[in-house]
């Protein structure tokens, strides 16, 4: 019986060789295969199609401009779903796809499994979209560097615009929370902004992130008269409240500590009020922000929004990584990264990658919404205000210090 | 004034199961007549949503509303008679591999003309905002799509319980072949229904565009709710689901009252509890066919 069994394992491990072998060839093709995981369905699929409409303009300038190291970028981007699937498909892109190195994400739970993936692999994963802290404290590892701003640059960019604007000290505030890693991480931000500033957080409610009716906690929210709404919410969510809140005329301002630029715009005109955070917008003026913003416009007929941007200049900065290095190689990467190198964002300030939690610095905005009727089209009615921290000020001002951030490689 | 503002809560589930029976009422009806479960008609209440933002933009609020179900209604007709009409006496599996197919078909379709990111969709600024009666906070919006469910209800009822119309329908639910023995031929009536229910979805779709997320996915997402409010109304039974529906609108509000974070599953536990005690739902009745 043992012997049998031994034979059925040699044998199932000369198979594994034998198709193991074709990926590696393939690894060693002319072009460089670059995995790249974004959701495209469900609650965040909105904005992982901004985020493959961003990467494919960069792609096609590079490889229009000769590719890298004389190589054609040949990127795959595919749903990640969910987080279990998210890391079955980081796994496989790895082994059967022979792929470079790993890239994307925008749900923080799913980039979460992908950079236990990459760190099991021992390969370089650019962790693009998601924005949980944890990602970077207390779940950080030496492979994953990771280029949006996270949940603590939010809160106190945002936290910063509401104390200008007296909304939180001696304010009670209710505030609502998407009920994933990424929202628990954002409520904890919030609540802590919140009570070192001198306001109260009289209500927390956990939304599950698949809710489209907002209707019963509209009206807990009118029982509990609040000062202000805060809300930590994500993707489609934040875009129903907003509408459901302007629906019900509730009176108390609202404020929120995440919203992406595609949801602010599916929330409509007239809708939306109050102030936000966000990474980019593309009235930046800047000669870069405007090639793109224009390369966009041409090719889909509407402006970029963040999630576009940020999958954008992050293939120009792995570009350049790989070409400075000659290589594809993740300790060599990670080395080049380490090293801090200063990438332009297409912001008037330059960014780096921390070498100790491999974040990247970089300069942040709030918005709120122009006065009514003064929108020119459909997708101008926020109002963009300037660089947080200012430019005279240090950029890691706003991220979490080396005392603060758990992160240990 | 705790137990006032459960009343709201319980009030406000009213309104919310009152959208919920537009879209089940029809899956229902299709379901109780053809024996197919339309897995394909969240589908059309997407449609309905998106037909409507097309409409509204060029026509008005008004016109997107009463357009927009009769557009997708004629898909129906289409839809019934090259595809539906071929699984009635098959297999089930079929149809519902069938629609199911459809459904993602749809909903692919839906990203490639429209695009994945959500479409901005606004209501007349004289609807919104909200009315105080008493105590209770009402949306003013959700007053009137209250008002146009009573109206489409009332007169679905009237069509089924008090015209021949419905004399066949109901017929044919219990009895098909004896329907078909006094010579009534229930094709042209399955028509009817399939044009009705999908109606319905479409208007349900284009009243809650306003209020909700117009998104590729929006049909595959109200397709669960509506499927427990059908069964745990039980079938064949018009009050069932108008009961299930409300009882549906009202445990989840309920619910989001005490533990927000359960509020998408409170009906679910509510359908497995249902199931355990009256397997053919509320008030289902006892369909030969079926057994």
């Amino acid at each position: 019986m043992t012997s049998r069994r031994k034979v059925l394992k040699a044998g199932a491990a000369a198979g594994a060789l034998a198709f193991g072998f074709p990926a590696i060839v393939r690894g060693q093709s002319d072009k460089i295969k670059i995995g790249h995981l974004t959701p495209l369905t469900g609650f965040l699929g909105a904005l992982g199609e901004y985020a493959v409409k961003g990467l494919r303009i960069a792609v096609d300038e590079i490889n229009a401009a000769g590719g890298v190291m004389g190589r054609q970028l040949d990127v795959m981007s595919e749903d990640s779903v969910n987080p279990a699937t998210a890391s079955t498909k980081a796994q496989r892109m790895l082994d059967q796809d022979g792929v470079a190195y790993l890239m994307g994400e925008i749900n923080s739970a799913s980039a979460k499994t992908i950079m236990q993936v990459a760190a099991r692999n021992k390969r370089f994963y650019m962790q693009i979209g998601a924005r949980s802290d944890v990602l970077r404290g207390a779940d950080c590892n030496r492979y994953t560097f990771h280029v949006d701003i996270p949940v603590t640059v939010m809160v106190n960019a945002e936290g910063q615009a509401l104390l200008r604007d007296g909304l939180i000290k001696g304010k009670r505030i209710f505030s609502l929370t998407s009920d994933y890693l990424f929202g628990h991480d954002l409520a904890k931000g919030a609540k802590a902004f919140v009570t070192a500033n001198g306001g109260t957080i009289i209500g927390d409610e956990l939304t599950p992130t698949d809710t489209t009716d907002f209707s019963p906690l509209l009206l807990k929210i009118r029982q509990a008269k609040p000062d202000m709404v805060a809300t930590n919410l994500g993707g489609n969510q934040v875009t129903n409240f907003v509408k459901q809140y302007a629906e019900f005329g509730l009176p108390y301002p609202v404020a929120g500590f995440n919203l992406n630029t595609a949801d602010a715009w599916a929330a409509g005109d007239g809708n939306l009020s109050g102030i936000w955070p966000t990474v980019w917008h593309h009235e930046i003026d800047t000669p870069g922000s405007k090639a793109f913003v224009a390369a966009f416009r041409k090719k889909h007929g509407q402006p970029p929004e963040n999630h576009a941007w940020i999958e954008y200049v992050s293939m120009h900065i792995m570009a350049r990584a790989m070409t400075e290095t000659k290589s594809t190689d993740t300790e060599k990467l990670i080395a080049y990264f380490e090293k801090q190198p200063e990438f332009d964002l297409l912001k008037p300030r330059k960014g780096y990658f921390r070498s100790w939690d491999h974040q990247l610095m970089q300069e942040a905005y709030t918005f709120t919404v122009k006065p009514k009727g003064q929108a020119k089209d459909k997708w101008d009615f926020l109002q963009f205000g300037p660089a947080v921290p200012r430019p005279d000020q240090p950029l890691e001002l706003l991220a979490t210090t080396q005392a603060q951030n758990t992160c240990k490689m | 004034m705790q137990l006032l503002f459960l009343l709201e809560q319980v009030v406000n589930g009213l309104v919310l199961g009152g959208y919920y029976l537009l879209i089940a009422l029809g899956l229902s009806l299709i379901f109780s007549v053809g024996g197919v479960v339309n897995l394909a008609h969240g589908a059309f209440y997407a449609l309905g949503a998106y037909i409507s933002l097309e409409i509204a933009s060029r026509l008005g609020f008004g016109a997107a509303v009463a357009l927009s179900p009769v557009a997708v209604a004629f898909l129906g007709i289409l839809f019934e008679r090259f595809i539906l009409r071929r699984f009635y006496a098959a297999d089930p599996i079929l149809s519902l591999l069938a629609t199911f197919g459809l459904a993602l078909v749809a909903e692919q379709s839906i990203r490639m003309i429209w695009g994945a990111a959500p479409l901005p969709a606004a209501m007349p600024a004289e609807l919104k905002g909200s009315v105080v009666l008493g105590d209770f906070l009402f949306s003013r919006y959700r007053l009137l799509l209250l008002a146009i469910v009573a109206v489409v209800l009332a007169g679905i009822w009237t069509l089924i319980h008090k015209t021949s119309f419905g004399r066949v329908v109901r017929a044919g639910i219990q009895r098909p072949d004896m329907v078909a023995a006094l010579g009534i031929r229930l094709q042209p009536y399955m028509t009817a229904i399939v044009l009705l229910g999908v109606g319905m979805a479409a208007l349900a779709g284009a009243l809650f565009a306003p209020i909700a997320l117009v998104h590729p996915a929006m049909g595959a997402e109200i397709l669960n709710v509506a499927f427990v409010v059908v069964v745990i109304g039980g079938l064949g039974s018009f009050w069932g689901v108008v009961l299930a529906a409300l009882l549906v609108g009202v445990v989840r509000g309920v619910t989001i009252h005490f533990v927000p974070a359960a509020g998408e599953a409170s009906m679910y536990v509510l359908l497995f509890l249902l199931l355990m005690f009256r397997p053919r739902g509320l008030l289902g009745e006892r369909i030969d066919k079926f057994e």
